[in-house]
């Protein structure tokens, strides 16, 4: 009788379409947001995370709309992320249907934007995303960094102190990605997702390398997360939501089943 | 049967979910509004929350919604369902934001739950309570119809209810102590949780809510 883990399925998306990568190229089209959303709703997902990847300010109306047109079928937690860098985009994205909106590149730019958006919306509904990589430096120990544009870019921001940063700020909610494992199916990077859950007081999702049942259960077990995100094993049915669930219960993880 | 919902509206973000809910589990029409009069026009009301208690408390008597709620409970004697926020605005006071003054509608209390916050064993545990915990029915009500004793429901708050009296707590969940998932009072229901995100359980409730006389018993 204690809170259970969650398992969050997301979607990419693109213009409309849902999409998943292979470390964000080579994307593949895995349909319609708003049916898959649907789908992981009847499958007992227990939120949804709809990331728009290529946000221009243009498609912001086709985001909203896409939302919105989620939010009306889908009565578990939606996240929406991509493209926010203001309140307005936030207030744009609630007021459209999202529970909670995932804030990025925007909060390395004006750290203060998430302590304006948790003291406007509330902390509940304000995730930071961090996407991080290990960065090893001869003769040093590895440490992870921030970076931004899908991994490409660098900004020398360490990432427990960051996570540690924007809980004070006020964020609700780490989604933690690992860009070095992003699309790799190689696993969650364990390391600086348990560093990161025992460094703050909020919950921390993993993300980033699924690629089994067991990557799942490991990123509660060893990583410390309170929930996992995946997106390609459960878009192209190797997995349903179901069966991720039913294992990590079998491993000793609290589920709602 | 007909079944009109009014949802009010004191401008504190999304309302779109809690009335798609209602839509989804049958009600005839969904008002969303601060408006005395179509509040009026609706046989049952909804008051939802989300964001800091301050704001709320600031737009709920800035736009006259302390008022209307008041008169929907006492006066019209419509079933209320208070959800989240909404719920704890009903209270005396909360500690939130250096303390705010609420509504008073229910005696008691707004509380944090603590920056060490553990469970019995001393394990910590994150604030916000963010994600599906169970909820323990503590009384019989029209509301938990078909709803299992320890069913889940998705909570996110970082502040709980502690009303005066206890025996108004409809059901329990358990985060390193004993909180107020729901409490009940003649025609009014509360939830801590959110059953319009609540998938099949928390649409259940709302169902049970579209049909409910608005007695406890």
């Amino acid at each position: 009788m204690a809170l259970a883990k969650r398992i969050i399925p997301c979607l990419d998306v693109d213009q409309g379409r849902v999409v998943k990568g292979v470390n964000f190229v080579g994307i593949r089209d895995a349909g319609d947001p708003v049916e898959i959303a649907r789908r992981y709703n009847e499958a007992g997902a227990d939120e949804v995370t709809f990331l728009d990847i290529t946000a221009s300010h243009e498609e912001r109306d086709t985001t909203a709309h896409t939302v919105e047109k989620i939010a009306r079928e889908v009565f578990i937690p939606l996240t929406v992320g991509g493209g926010i860098r203001a309140l307005s985009d936030i207030r744009a994205m609630l007021n459209a249907g999202a529970d909670k909106v995932s804030i990025n590149t925007a909060a390395i730019h004006d750290p203060d934007l998430v302590r304006e958006a948790a003291a406007r919306f509330g902390s509940q509904c304000i995730v930071v995303a961090i996407d991080v990589k290990c960065v090893s430096t001869q003769g040093k120990a590895p440490r992870y960094e921030l970076f931004t544009h899908g991994g490409r870019k660098p900004t020398g921001i360490e990432a427990v102190e960051w996570a540690m940063k924007m809980a004070e700020y006020g964020a609700g909610e780490i989604l933690l990605t690992s860009m070095d494992r992003d699309g790799t199916r190689d696993g969650f990077e364990l390391t600086v997702t348990r560093a990161i859950a025992d460094a703050v007081d909020i919950p921390v999702i993993a993300s980033g390398g699924v690629g089994t049942l067991q990557h799942l259960a490991e990123g509660v077990t060893q990583g410390g997360a309170d929930a996992v995100l995946a997106a390609s094993i459960f878009h192209f049915g190797e997995y349903t939501v179901g069966q991720a669930k039913a294992f990590m219960a079998s491993q000793g993880i609290t589920m709602r089943l | 049967m007909n079944h009109h919902v009014a949802v009010i509206d004191y401008g504190m973000g999304n309302l779109h979910s809690v009335a798609s809910a209602m839509e989804h589990v049958g009600a005839t029409k969904v008002t969303v509004s601060h408006k005395p009069k179509e509040i009026a026009a609706a046989d049952r009301v909804v008051f939802p929350g989300v964001g800091g208690i301050r704001d709320c408390m600031e737009a709920i008597r800035r736009l006259g919604c302390d008022k209307l709620l008041d008169d929907v409970l006492n006066r019209d004697g419509k079933p209320v369902l208070a959800i989240c926020v909404g719920m704890q605005a009903l209270m005396t006071r909360s500690e939130e934001n250096e303390g705010v003054a609420c509504l008073d509608t229910v005696q008691g209390d707004v509380r944090y739950f603590g920056d060490a916050h553990c469970d019995e064993t001393g394990t910590r545990l994150k604030v916000p309570h963010m994600g599906w915990n169970t909820v323990e029915p503590a009384i019989d009500h029209p509301l938990w119809q078909g709803i299992k004793p320890g069913e889940r429901f998705y909570y996110v708050h970082s502040y709980h209810v502690v009303p005066a009296d206890q025996k108004i707590v409809a059901g329990t969940f358990e985060y390193g102590l004993t909180g107020c998932a729901a409490l009940a009072r003649e025609n009014l229901f509360a939830t801590q949780f959110h059953p319009e995100k609540s998938h099949r359980a928390g649409l259940t409730l709302l169902k049970n809510f579209l049909s409910w006389d608005g007695t406890c018993s």
